[in-house]
């Protein structure tokens, strides 16, 4: 089977200071692929190059070195608006991903313009496409859709943006920490409408996390990075019952658990 | 511990009501809170966000004397002394910083970004009436250094501004501060939420490490995710909604959650404790969420009861009382009602 998306001794440096110039490097000689509906769990503790790995695949920076291939071509070769009809990402912060003065039907509504293209269908019908969305993944569109983004709590706010993915049905999803500002009692549906997502049109997710306990839960494979490297990649299975490297080993020992306490106090 | 008297208790709370007068009108956060703290104890006190823990310990820490918090009722007794009927000079000068001292969530917000640590340092004495002059600096700043090296943080921090330090480490530094004051009480509003699972880690370590070393008496702790209060607390309290569900020793509400709310919080953390994967492991119960934060102040009855999957009759009429279940644990749910 031909992979989906195949990233290529992938750095990225920036450039820091005008008449000193520091090179930081962010990402450093990064090889990952992914096939079609897997789900990749990125983990790693802040400053390691999650997010910048993610934003080299959504396109908003430029890799310094390497290429990203989607699909058997180069990510720079597809125009824009075909390139996030693929690929679509979520975010830490679901507050600031929606535009404060607007509605969420009308958030919506962008979403399945872009999937249908705006004269070929009507305003009836895309209103029924995203109310049958919303009821699949839980959510009551009489109480949602006529509200502003600030009326809504942090977890429906990310299950609607995981709905504005449905819509749009991409054949990747970028997930960057979208449970690290949600309630420990409502991540789980999020993570619900993730698997939804996945199972119900075949969407491959790169979900990022700093948790190792969640990326247990929701992955099938496993890459662990620090310091821009990738110290550990595998099977889900594999990097649970024997990791390679010290740092996925420490990662595994510092998950808070409800069995065990680390020490007495 | 429980046949102490009323004056050893680090902290009693009595039928404490408050909130927040905004233009829009009061909105009461906490509404009727009571519980105690005692010596040598670390309290966690676990809820969602809008379920008061913030403003919980902020009233307890002001007494409600900031704008626009505000007590309307109740008792906040610390080492004997009714804080809440102090003069606001009486209160700083013997209380703030000497008794109580909150860490916001964002340690951003607490320290003074244009200041150097150790200038940082000195305004907190100047606040709570030690000057620092010519004679007395070299000991002082002995004091914090001995300080830093003894929680084995590098002592060169203190020269450092907060922007030069990473989120942990800016957390441990403010937690240090508060333990070289020797505050007997400190309030840790969600100190690792913002945190990854390393650093998260080391921050709870030093927590331990100032409530061992005896810098602190007691100390509250909030969080909302059970697992990491589990790693620290003695005691905790569940907070739903501006009232207390549960209080329980750690071990007790692990093994067998009374509260319903509290079964949903140790529910939620199932799947990721036995390391399982999405395809073995599908939540049953599935609970609703409330669209706003804002209604749930607003229900009649048990305030739990829309999301609740055992709501009886009674819990849509009338609120539950606080029932003692145990020694030291108390549960508000009308399921544990005798009758």
């Amino acid at each position: 089977m031909e992979p989906l998306l195949e990233m290529r001794n992938v750095s990225k440096h920036y450039i820091s200071g005008y008449i000193k110039t520091n090179i930081i490097p962010a990402v450093i000689d990064v090889s990952l692929t992914l096939n079609r509906r897997e789900i990749l769990a990125l983990v790693g503790e802040s400053g390691s190059g999650k997010t910048t790995l993610a934003k080299i695949i959504l396109r908003l920076i430029k890799p310094s070195k390497g290429e990203v291939i989607l699909g058997g071509k180069d990510i720079y070769s597809y125009p824009e608006k075909d390139y996030y009809l693929k690929v679509q990402g979520i975010f830490q912060d679901p507050y600031t991903s929606f535009n404060p003065i607007k509605p969420i039907l009308s958030t919506l509504m962008d979403a399945v313009m872009l999937r249908f293209k705006i004269n070929k269908i009507d305003r009836d019908k895309a209103v029924k496409i995203i109310e049958s969305t919303l009821i699949r993944l839980g959510l009551n569109p009489m109480e949602i859709l006529n509200k502003y983004p600030y009326e809504l709590s942090g977890g429906q706010l990310q299950r609607i943006l995981i709905a504005r993915a449905y819509i749009i049905e991409p054949d990747l999803l970028l997930a960057d920490e979208p449970t690290s500002m949600i309630d420990a009692s409502t991540r789980l549906s999020v993570l619900n409408a993730l698997f939804q997502l996945n199972e119900e049109k075949g969407t491959s997710i790169i979900f990022i996390t700093h948790d190792l306990s969640q990326a247990f839960y929701v992955a099938d494979k496993i890459a662990v990075m620090y310091k821009g490297r990738i110290v550990e990649y595998g099977e889900r299975d594999e990097v649970l019952s024997k990791p390679r490297s010290e740092y996925a080993k420490s990662l595994l020992l510092s998950i808070p658990r409800l069995s065990r306490r680390w020490f007495n106090v | 511990m429980n046949t102490l008297d009323n004056d050893n208790k680090t902290l009693i709370v009595r039928n404490l009501k408050g909130g927040y007068k905004t233009e829009y009108g009061y909105v009461r956060a906490v509404d009727g809170v009571s519980f105690d703290v005692y010596p040598r104890e670390i309290v966690g006190i676990v809820g969602e966000s809008g379920s008061g823990k913030t403003t919980l310990l902020k009233l307890i820490c002001s007494g409600g004397r900031i704008p626009p918090l505000f007590l309307e009722e109740g008792d906040i007794i610390m080492d004997g002394i009714n804080i809440v009927k102090l003069g606001w000079n009486e209160f700083k000068s013997k209380i703030l910083g000497k008794k109580v001292a909150y860490v916001p969530q964002a340690a951003y917000d607490a320290i003074y970004p244009y200041k150097r640590i150790w200038q940082f340092y000195e305004d907190i004495l100047r606040e709570i009436g030690i000057s620092v002059n010519k004679e007395n600096e070299d000991q002082i700043k002995q004091h914090l250094i001995e300080c830093f090296k003894s929680l084995g943080l590098d002592p060169s921090l203190i020269n450092r501004y907060s922007f030069e330090l990473s989120g942990g480490m800016r957390q441990r530094a403010v937690i240090a501060l508060i333990a070289s004051l020797r505050v007997s009480l400190p309030l840790l509003d969600e100190p690792t939420s913002a945190l990854d699972v390393v650093t998260q880690k080391r921050v709870l370590e030093f927590i331990a490490n100032i409530f061992r070393e005896g810098y602190v008496k007691s100390v509250i702790i909030s969080s909302h995710d059970v697992a990491t209060l589990r790693q620290i607390a003695h005691r905790m309290l569940v907070m739903y909604a501006g009232k207390i569900m549960e209080t329980a020793k750690v071990e007790d509400i692990i093994a067998e959650p009374l509260h319903p709310y509290t079964q949903l919080l140790i529910k939620s953390l199932e799947a990721f404790e036995g390391f399982k994967s999405r395809k073995e492991y599908k939540p049953k119960v599935i609970y609703r969420e409330l669209a706003n934060i804002y209604t749930m102040l607003t229900i009649t009855g048990c305030r739990f009861h829309p999301r609740c999957p055992y709501a009886m009759d009674i819990c849509r009429k009338e609120e539950p009382p606080t029932i003692k279940v145990d020694r030291d644990r108390t549960v508000a749910c009308w399921m544990y009602m005798k009758r």
